[in-house]
């Protein structure tokens, strides 16, 4: 999913004429490119004749977009309260253990990313973890080893 | 009474009295994370082998004598997840096993399956029945009763439930009694503040202008609160009633769904439920005959705390950076395009409908004081029960944390309560007698926010909980005004000093200076609330940073670089904390006591963690 030759002038024709598009046109551009390449924030700005900085601004400003390919998994620990105070931290201190990179890093292979997130919005099975967007719920640090294995084997969460 | 609404509900529950029973599988959030889907699925499987006849959509011509398997939005009840009910028989952690027994017992016999059935690990009694679980019967579910009951992506069961009917009432009666029925019911914004929402209506519809916006607030962003998320999941038809109404009674000519990115189920229901809409001839033009022309669309946010602020969620909508601006003008004077604007919460916009359906009379005879109707709040932390609860407001802290939630999970007690997110407050326990409405929690340093209610028990540092949630507001501090960019971090940086250890007294009274300069003079409310849960944690747990600072201790062990762990004479010599020491801090020799090195010792728990004998304290 993470081309930056992929064609995306009909998302551009699709939003330019609705009013105050641009992080729409921006979450369908992420949506198919998996992050925003350089090159394709420049042909926005060709295109709609919203400068560039403009555009950055508002690229820089939201969490939500990326400006770096994203990694084969992506791992999300919510440390959300009610996560954090059931042991999210163990969990991340586990998978540094792991993996070997902290919150907030890619592996150089571009296998793993791990990153800490505010709540995810089912507090109830805390604490959890999602990769690739999938959720387990009620994470034990001891359990990470089984879960990353899992991934390799292709096994999904139940 | 509109002829179209009434005949879709005539149909509707024409088919639906064809079905012999109903199986409703959970599809809340919680519920598909712990495989409710498989379950769903394998129901249907079960069924076919079984050579049973079965519906998944209530549509015309359904065959008589048809099991319904549907799935409905979250039922609330989600640490017993995936939940399933068959008629009023309610299973509590449901695996894809079990589905075969259910078929066989329950359906084809009519038994009810002990083990599948609820247990109250309080005092160990069953229950069949949902209502009569604690965790339900003291509820007083309005907006979770629906959603827990209908499919949620069919807009012809909402109809066939009364839907719409509240839009049908408000188009008959006009925007003016509209609003006097929303002032009726006093209801108060659901999304912290606390306006009076017929009034907020009122002062839209007054402002001059052509051309007027609604916008939906969809994007909730406290940590561990997710009632919005539910509604949006779980019954998007009343939202998007509610914003029929609110645009109806304001003026607007369109009306903006502003959901988080992170909520995709939500954003997709929603879309399905506007989809569904404009094909009814309940959007677009002309809505129902009455010459009303009104539409909607939705927008994502893209992970910015600081746009759940009414005029930075404005900015966000015009597809601009989420800041803040300066208040007057307010949004119904001057919002979206300069135009006037009203911005309600999800919550608000679902109560709409009830309101106007069952009368503002009605609403406002539940509730206490000036806080009236009922709000619903999402439970979590060390409380036995976590999930969506909807309570009557005036109820009090003890019941919802005790008889709702169960009280503490491991038995001890439950220290505080904490409400309102990182712009709120704790509650400790000698106010959990006091009833649960905007002002009295205001009276005592929390807030009613917009709905997450954590329960903290004696394992919870205060100055540590105090430190996290100041954390977020610094990540989510947009930067634009100094005493919120500036302050919060330089009160992070003293409160971090207070967890390792380094403080003085001198920092305290600092902290709350800053404090109150935050207070006064941010620009939003994220800066002028930052500094709350820091207040009061001071407030009440004064003794724990004095702890912190005089005696450098932290006596949950949560401020790690103030641990200390030692082992106890209760130590059988297993040597497993020994063997699993990573800095090898722990000596001993086999069946005797062992003993830890303080110099080597790196705090990290993992002993405490694994002793099997309860033979290693934190203090």
């Amino acid at each position: 999913m993470t081309q930056t030759n992929v064609d995306i002038s009909d998302i551009i024709a699709k939003w330019k004429p609705i009013k105050g598009s641009l992080v729409m046109m921006l979450h369908a551009i992420q949506g198919r490119c998996g992050y925003i390449p350089r090159e394709k924030a420049m042909e926005v700005s060709e295109k709609t004749g919203i400068p560039l900085s403009k555009i950055y601004e508002v690229l820089t400003f939201y969490h939500f977009f990326k400006l770096t390919p994203p990694p084969q998994y992506q791992i999300n620990v919510c440390t959300g309260t009610a996560c954090y105070l059931k042991g999210a931290p163990e969990i991340l201190a586990e998978l540094n253990k792991l993996i070997g990179i902290k919150e907030g890093e890619t592996t150089k292979d571009g296998k793993y990313a791990i990153a800490g997130l505010r709540c995810l919005g089912c507090c109830g099975l805390a604490p959890v973890i999602s990769i690739n967007g999938k959720i387990y719920g009620q994470v034990k640090a001891s359990q990470v080893k089984g879960i990353l294995e899992g991934l390799d084997k292709g096994e999904k969460p139940a | 009474m509109n002829e179209k609404i009434e005949n879709i509900k005539k149909a509707f529950n024409e088919e639906m009295a064809k079905m012999k029973n109903r199986i409703i599988v959970c599809g809340g959030t919680g519920c598909v994370a712990s495989g409710s889907m498989n379950i769903y699925k394998a129901f249907q499987e079960e069924y076919k082998k079984r050579g049973l006849d079965y519906t998944v959509e209530i549509t015309k011509g359904c065959r008589e004598g048809s099991t319904y398997i549907s799935k409905s939005g979250c039922q609330g009840f989600c640490a017993q997840g995936p939940l399933v009910s068959v008629g009023d028989i309610f299973y509590t952690k449901v695996k894809v096993e079990d589905v075969p027994e259910i078929v066989e017992k329950t359906i084809i016999k009519g038994e009810v399956i002990e083990r599948l059935i609820y247990k109250n690990p309080a005092d160990g009694k069953t229950y069949a029945k949902r209502d009569d679980i604690p965790f339900y019967k003291k509820q007083h579910r309005i907006l979770l009763h629906d959603s827990g009951r209908i499919n949620p992506e069919d807009i012809n069961e909402y109809i066939g439930h009364g839907g719409y009917q509240g839009l049908v009432k408000a188009l008959e009666i006009g925007p003016e009694a509209t609003i006097e029925e929303m002032k009726k019911s006093q209801l108060r914004g659901r999304g912290g503040a606390g306006f009076p929402t017929g009034m907020k209506w009122e002062f839209t519809r007054k402002s001059k202008g052509d051309e007027k916006y609604m916008i939906c607030n969809g994007d909730e962003g406290d940590p561990g609160a997710f009632m919005d998320r539910s509604l949006l999941e779980g019954n998007p038809h009343s939202i998007v009633e509610g914003m029929i109404i609110a645009g109806f009674a304001t003026g607007a000519c369109k009306g903006y769904f502003y959901i988080r990115a992170e909520y995709p189920l939500a954003i997709e229901r929603i879309q399905i439920a506007i989809d569904a809409c404009y094909k009814t001839g309940l959007l677009g033009k002309n809505i129902l005959g009455t010459g009303f022309n009104y539409d909607l669309e939705i927008r994502y946010g893209a992970g910015a705390f600081v746009c759940g602020e009414e005029t930075a969620l404005i900015a966000s909508t015009e597809g601009l950076k989420g800041t803040p601006r300066p208040k007057p003008p307010f949004p119904a004077q001057s919002g979206l395009w300069q135009k006037p604007t009203t911005v309600n919460n999800v919550e608000t916009l679902a109560n709409v409908p009830y309101i106007l359906s069952k009368g503002g009379e009605w609403y406002a005879s539940i509730g206490e004081g000036k806080s009236r109707g009922t709000k619903v709040f999402a439970m979590t932390g060390k409380v036995k029960n976590t999930g969506l609860v909807e309570i009557p407001l005036g109820m009090t802290v003890r019941e919802v944390a005790y008889d709702i939630g169960g009280g503490p999970t491991h038995g001890t007690e439950v220290k505080a309560v904490q409400s309102g997110g990182p712009s709120g407050g704790v509650i400790p326990p000698q106010y959990f007698d006091k009833p649960i409405t905007y002002e009295t929690l205001k009276e005592i340093g929390a807030i009613m926010g917009s709905g997450g209610l954590i329960v903290m028990d004696e394992t919870d540092c205060m100055v540590d909980i105090a430190k996290f949630y100041l954390e977020f507001c610094v990540d989510e501090s947009c930067g634009k005004c100094s005493p919120c960019r500036i302050g919060g971090y330089q009160m992070l940086k003293l409160l971090r000093k207070v967890t390792e250890g380094t403080a003085t007294d001198k920092d305290i009274e600092n902290i709350e200076k800053i404090a109150k300069a935050m207070q006064t003079a941010s620009l939003c409310a994220l800066g002028q609330t930052a500094p709350n849960p820091v207040l009061s944690t001071l407030r009440y747990f004064r003794n724990e940073y004095e702890e912190h600072i005089h005696d450098k201790k932290c006596k949950t062990g949560k401020c790690t670089k103030l641990a200390r762990y030692e082992i106890t004479d209760a130590c059988k010599g297993c040597t497993l904390c020994a063997r699993n020491c990573p800095v090898k801090a722990i000596s001993g020799t086999v069946r005797q006591k062992h003993t830890i090195d303080q110099s080597k010792c790196i705090k990290c728990g993992l002993c405490f963690n694994q002793c099997k004998f309860k033979a290693i304290v934190r203090g």
